[in-house]
């Protein structure tokens, strides 16, 4: 039976579909104390006093927090691997907030009436300080957002917060100003992009109990079990060993869920009143008082020679981490690592820049992160070089990208937050992919424009990006198989599926290695005390990284059953052929069954349990690859923009599930659509969020997203598992940059501050036609 | 938003009693918005017994229950005709099946909500209100007045004038807000054009209707210049769905639109 | 007050507070299939049959529902398996959290409409939001789901 490379359903979806109690909520303790967290209305501002009384005499009420209950210790809570390259600057709860939203108390009561009751009894008298709302003008402010003494680097990450700053980094190859110089052609330009919420539809939600054991078990809708352990127990000062952590089925991550949320107070109220609790996030909790995407500002150089060769690039990046800087430095360095390669032949690079704090609701890990900023970016910037040389793009594009087996230097610069693994491309199908999104969206025809009905005009635009496959020595994967009676196994792993369906591509690989069906691998994860350990779900490493686990455990397990099949059979290991289903030896004279074999090492001879465990640790990040190709259509009336069709060539090497691996593409382009067309972020005068609902944040319905057009180039990357690389972010990466480059196309708009809005598109129509008539 | 006492009634007297016995009573159309609201509530009427979520069509008229939802008269076969389908594509585009099979047509009126998109339509047609104690008005004269606070909205009745009829709105996405709409209206002897969304609630183009029956033919001069009088006479605002000047461009151009489709 | 719902086919006697939503309510009885998403009516993951129509059970009264049929996805097991069939084939399901209201929505749509366009699909179920999957997986399963079954 072959289950690698096959598109199979996944193996929760009919259970979810038919609404089985599945989710963190679901799964509550009935009796839950409800959690209420009192949410700061300023952006920066000192707790004189904060007086509880009151509020916890309410009836029903069993416990209200503040700072004054909890040890100054301050952790990060991005879920990275330890020690975190992101600040520790984050209390539980601390006498100063920072953002609207920020915490400032929490109470547990009985039911959700009482808490909220109680959270309005709370009396605070705040110290109201004048925030920072600009990120232009965090750096070196007078105003320090993070003062307190005790937060620190955990290793040098240009940690400075005087300054405001929570990261900074610099780096060069070559020089640049040198190269620019001697170029025929220079271009210069900025490039704004915003803070994208990540609206998975489950909220974030937490709770916790204490087990017969007197243990903290944790549920936690969270993409990083085993981070969310480790940070409780520093937070909280309580022995790792009695925490677990059981992620249940999480509705949606997409970075979002990386970070830690509401299990710091679901595990404070019972450790504090032995009482099981929950926490829900309202959704204007999940827009202000979670995480978003790092707003960031790209000042870009570009050097070229008149026949089109790429010469030189400088990138210039202020990131706005918001309050708290989770992520800050590795999202930021994504923005060069992952996209500076793909024009790896010129002369030289820089890439620097500062990652600031402002009092904004804190940015932290989306999809895509740093890439797809530094995407829209560069590749905005490249069809403008482009234009400049009067080139066509793609044909620019095939003259500087990269290409297999090639290498770039940055690879052995830059990683996520330390150095960089030195490697070559070994699967590099980007030549193809953009040959063949070429030809998919009929580019002849339709470049630059073709006009539409009475106002409309059509566009067609374009943009390649690249990303990694986890993070090579640093993020490591484990896997547990276990063979029960009857020849059917427990494929136990630490991965963390969040929907993108890890547990089912991962029992097919184990279930491919031991030639079983896939009904037979069923699978355990996420669970602290009872899977082995795995990094989480980020990074786009868990088909890479889990998945050449599982192929190491599988293969351990295989050789366990050979052994054990020749002892049964009375005959060498060498002489036996397994099938998945019979041991025989090779004249057929001898054979048992699986399901034989088992039983009896279960109940009748030799007994014992097999169990094979391994891990694995990359030792390279090989990129996935792709096109993308994009068909607009413009009314030069309104501004609307419409997506016509998206085609998208990816280069993932092998498919472990064609299907999900599809919806992994799909999904993503989604996302970057919306980023890029719809969603728009909008502050008040005060600092407070506007766009802090589904009224008002809008992400795009299936009204707006209705062509797509995936598919995947034939590649194999020899150190994957089955020859796969990583497919969960790239796809998000070209919408902003191939929709920009689009709309210039059609209609000579170019939009360099993201979202996209009609109203911009139709400022930007009637200013060259204001500029047409005054040349005539 | 809280809610003290919940009453069902029985009759409309009753209904009423209980709204004028407190100032804090409320009558709770589909009840989809009340949850934004910070108020208390001390009676909460539902008049969903009253039989009144019926859509009755007279030779003259719709006469359309005040507890009918947006569903019901999206899909009324009749009304899908009726002027070129005007009040059905309006609703049709109101967010999703789910708010609409909720909301109804008399809370959407009643509420005066300044990004309806069905209030702005039902201005162009001959749209009229019923209310239990005053009686018989017109949509504009409730539109423009605060006195019927204290009554309950029982029919909107909508005569069967016979013209062609385009509502166009501008969303972001398919389920938000317009960022603007509007609906024009003409037959032999009147035009009539209505902006919503402004982001203020819907008002008629006077000017601009006076314009266009001034004229005999329409060229695309006249199309043109009728716009543009009332993206002038219609005052608009800036929210976070667009700023004036966009509004103000938009409705010119979504009127010369709905007047092309209408004068065609 | 207590409310007489009928939930599923079983008429229940419920305990509810005149200011309570049906999401709550559900929620509390142990409905689980039914989620919370956004609480302003925008995201259609609280989705549920009131007599037969979909509604956002966010946004709808509790006491308002006293005499109808509610239905969740507990109550439409058979058609929700079978629709999840055509997810499966077009790499549509991803997180799962939107599903249970999504099979219910097209549950309900496939009675309301004969044979309907992609364009009306998309109509009916525009307030059925959902960030994975992109929604052209949705829509492939949906039309392979109408055109096996109508």
């Amino acid at each position: 039976m072959k289950n690698v490379n096959r598109g199979l359903p996944s193996i929760d979806g009919k259970g979810l579909m038919m609404g089985k109690p599945a989710y963190t909520d679901d799964l509550a303790e009935p009796n839950s104390l409800i959690i209420k967290v009192l949410r700061s209305p300023h952006p920066f501002a000192k707790i004189k006093k904060i007086d509880t009384k009151i509020a916890s005499e309410v009836n029903g009420v069993e416990c209200v927090l503040t700072y004054k209950d909890f040890s100054r210790i301050p952790v990060t809570r991005a879920g990275q691997g330890y020690p975190e390259p992101s600040p520790h600057d984050k209390f539980v709860l601390d006498n100063y907030v920072r953002h609207i939203g920020d915490e400032v108390a929490i109470v547990a009561a009985v039911d959700l009436i009482t808490a909220q009751k109680a959270i309005k009894l709370i009396e605070v008298e705040y110290e109201v300080l004048e925030p920072i709302l600009d990120f232009e003008d965090a750096y070196n402010n007078k105003i320090i957002i993070h003062d307190e003494p005790e937060i620190h680097e955990m290793f040098p990450i240009g940690f400075e917060p005087k300054k405001n700053i929570a990261a900074a980094y610099d780096m060069h190859v070559g020089n640049v100003d040198e190269t620019l110089k001697n170029c025929d052609v220079v271009l210069e330009t900025s490039f704004y992009s915003q803070a994208q919420a990540h609206v998975m539809m489950e909220p974030h939600t937490a709770n916790a109990r204490i087990d017969c054991y007197g243990r903290l078990v944790i549920y936690s809708s969270t993409q990083t079990p085993y981070h969310v352990r480790r940070i409780i127990s520093q937070a909280l000062d309580y022995p790792l060993s009695k925490i677990r952590v059981i992620k249940p089925r999480v509705g949606g991550g997409f970075g979002g869920k990386q970070c830690i949320h509401g299990e710091f107070f679901v595990s404070a109220v019972t450790l504090r009143t032995g009482k099981p609790s929950k926490l829900v996030y309202t959704r204007k909790e999940v827009f202000e008082s979670s995480f978003s995407r790092h707003p960031m500002r790209f000042d870009v150089k570009l050097g070229a020679t008149k026949d089109g060769i790429l010469k030189g690039i400088d990138v210039n990046v202020l990131s706005d981490t918001g309050a708290y800087g989770e992520h800050a430095l590795t999202v930021f360095m994504v923005a060069g690592a992952k996209v500076l390669p793909l024009y790896n032949k010129v002369d030289s690079v820089r890439f620097g820049g500062k990652v600031v704090y402002t009092n904004h609701t804190p940015a932290g890990a989306f999809r895509g992160y740093g890439a797809i900023q530094g995407n829209y970016a560069l590749e905005s910037a490249i069809d403008m070089m482009c234009e400049k040389l009067v080139i066509d793009p793609i044909t620019f594009r095939e003259k500087n990208m990269i290409k297999e087996g090639e290498t770039s230097p940055i690879f052995k610069i830059m990683g996520e937050g330390t150095e960089g693994i030195e490697m070559s491309v070994e699967s590099c199908k980007l030549e193809y992919c953009v040959k063949r999104g070429r030809e998919l969206i009929n580019w002849k025809e339709k470049y630059p424009f073709v006009k539409g009905k009475s106002s409309k005009v059509r566009g067609v635009g374009m943009a390649i990006a690249m990303q990694g496959s986890g993070i090579p020595y640093i993020d490591m994967a484990s896997a547990m198989i276990k063979l029960n009676d009857d020849g059917f196994y427990n494929l136990i792993i630490g991965a963390t599926d969040i929907g993108q369906g890890s547990d089912t591509i991962l029992a097919q690989i184990a279930a491919e290695v031991l030639e079983t069906d896939l009904d037979k691998m069923i699978v355990y994860s996420s669970d602290t005390d009872l899977a082995p350990f795995d990094c989480g779900a980020y990074a786009s490493s868990t088909t890479y990284v889990s998945g050449n686990a599982v192929v190491k455990a599988a293969k351990n397990m295989r050789k366990m059953l050979i052994k054990e099949g020749a002892r049964s059979l009375g005959v060498k290991e060498e002489e036996i052929i397994f099938d998945g289903k019979l041991f025989q030896t090779e004249d057929e004279k001898k054979s048992i069954t699986l399901s034989d074999l088992s039983n009896h090492l279960f109940y009748s001879e030799d007994q014992q349990q097999l169990v094979a465990t391994n891990s694995y640790v990359g030792t390279k990040s090989p990129p996935p690859f792709m096109a993308g190709y994009v068909e607009v259509e413009v009314d030069t009336e309104t501004g609307v923009v419409k997506v016509l069709d998206y085609i998208a060539v990816v280069d993932c090497g092998t498919t472990i599930n064609p299907l999900l691996a599809l919806g992994q593409v799909e999904g993503a382009l989604a996302q970057g659509i919306g980023m890029t067309l719809y969603e728009e972020v909008l502050y008040n005068q005060r600092g407070g969020l506007i766009s802090n609902n589904l009224m008002t944040y809008r992400i795009p319905t299936r009204k707006e997203i209705t062509n797509m057009n995936v598919e995947f180039a034939d590649s194999y990357e020899e150190s994957g598992p089955y020859g796969a690389k990583s497919v969960g972010e790239i796809g998000i990466d070209t919408p902003p940059a191939a929709i920009c480059n689009a709309i210039y196309n059609a209609v000579g708009v170019r939009i360099q501050s993201l979202p996209v809005t009609a109203e911009n598109v139709l400022m930007g129509i009637l200013k060259n036609k204001e500029k047409r008539n005054e040349k005539q | 938003m809280k809610i003290n006492n919940y009453h069902k009634v029985n009759t409309l007297d009753e209904a009423y009693a209980l709204l004028t016995s407190d100032k804090s009573s409320s009558i709770i159309a589909g009840g989809a918005w009340l949850k934004f609201s910070k108020k208390t509530i001390e009676n909460a009427i539902d008049l969903s017994n009253l039989n009144l979520d019926q859509i009755v069509e007279t030779k003259e008229a719709f006469e359309i229950g005040c507890m009918t939802t947006l569903r019901q008269v999206e899909v009324n076969k009749s009304l899908m005709t009726f002027c070129n389908g005007v009040i059905t594509k309006s609703i049709n585009e109101i967010m999703g099946v789910q708010i609409r099979n909720i909301a109804t047509i008399g809370g959407t009126v009643s509420g005066k909500y300044g990004f309806s998109d069905l209030i702005t339509p039902l201005l162009v047609l001959d749209t009229k209100l019923q209310f239990y104690k005053n009686g018989i008005i017109t949509l504009e004269e409730f539109l423009n007045s605060k006195d019927f606070k204290n009554d309950i909205l029982v029919k909107i009745i909508i005569s069967k004038k016979i013209g062609k009829a385009k509502f166009i709105s501008m969303k972001k996405t398919s389920n938000d807000f317009s960022v603007i709409n509007t609906a024009v209206f003409k037959n032999k002897e009147e035009c009539k054009i209505a902006v919503g969304a402004r982001p203020n609630g819907a008002l008629l183009a006077i000017k601009a209707m006076e314009f266009l029956d001034n004229n005999k033919t329409y060229s695309e001069e006249v199309i043109n210049e009728c716009a543009s009088i009332a993206s002038k006479e219609i005052p608009f605002g800036s929210n976070i769905r667009g700023s004036k000047e966009y509004r103000i461009e938009l409705c010119r151009v979504l009127i010369k639109r709905g007047l092309q489709e209408v004068l065609k | 007050m207590k409310v007489q719902l009928t939930i599923n086919g079983y008429k229940k006697e419920i305990e509810v507070k005149p200011d309570e939503y049906l999401l709550d309510t559900l929620r509390n009885s142990n409905y689980l299939s039914v989620k919370r998403g956004c609480d302003s009516s925008s995201c259609g993951v609280c989705t549920v049959l009131l007599d037969g129509k979909p509604i956002a059970s966010c946004s709808y009264l509790s006491v308002k529902a006293e005499g109808h049929e509610i239905t969740t996805a507990e109550g439409i097991q058979k058609e929700a398996a079978q629709i999840s069939a055509y997810f499966g084939d077009e790499g549509a399901d991803q997180c799962g959290f939107c599903n249970p209201a999504l099979a219910l929505t097209i549950y309900a749509m496939k009675r309301e409409l004969s044979d309907p366009t992609d364009e009306e699909i998309r109509d009916y179920l525009v307030g059925n939001l959902c960030r994975c999957s992109g929604y052209v997986g949705q829509q492939r399963a949906i039309r392979a789901y109408l055109e096996d079954t109508l």
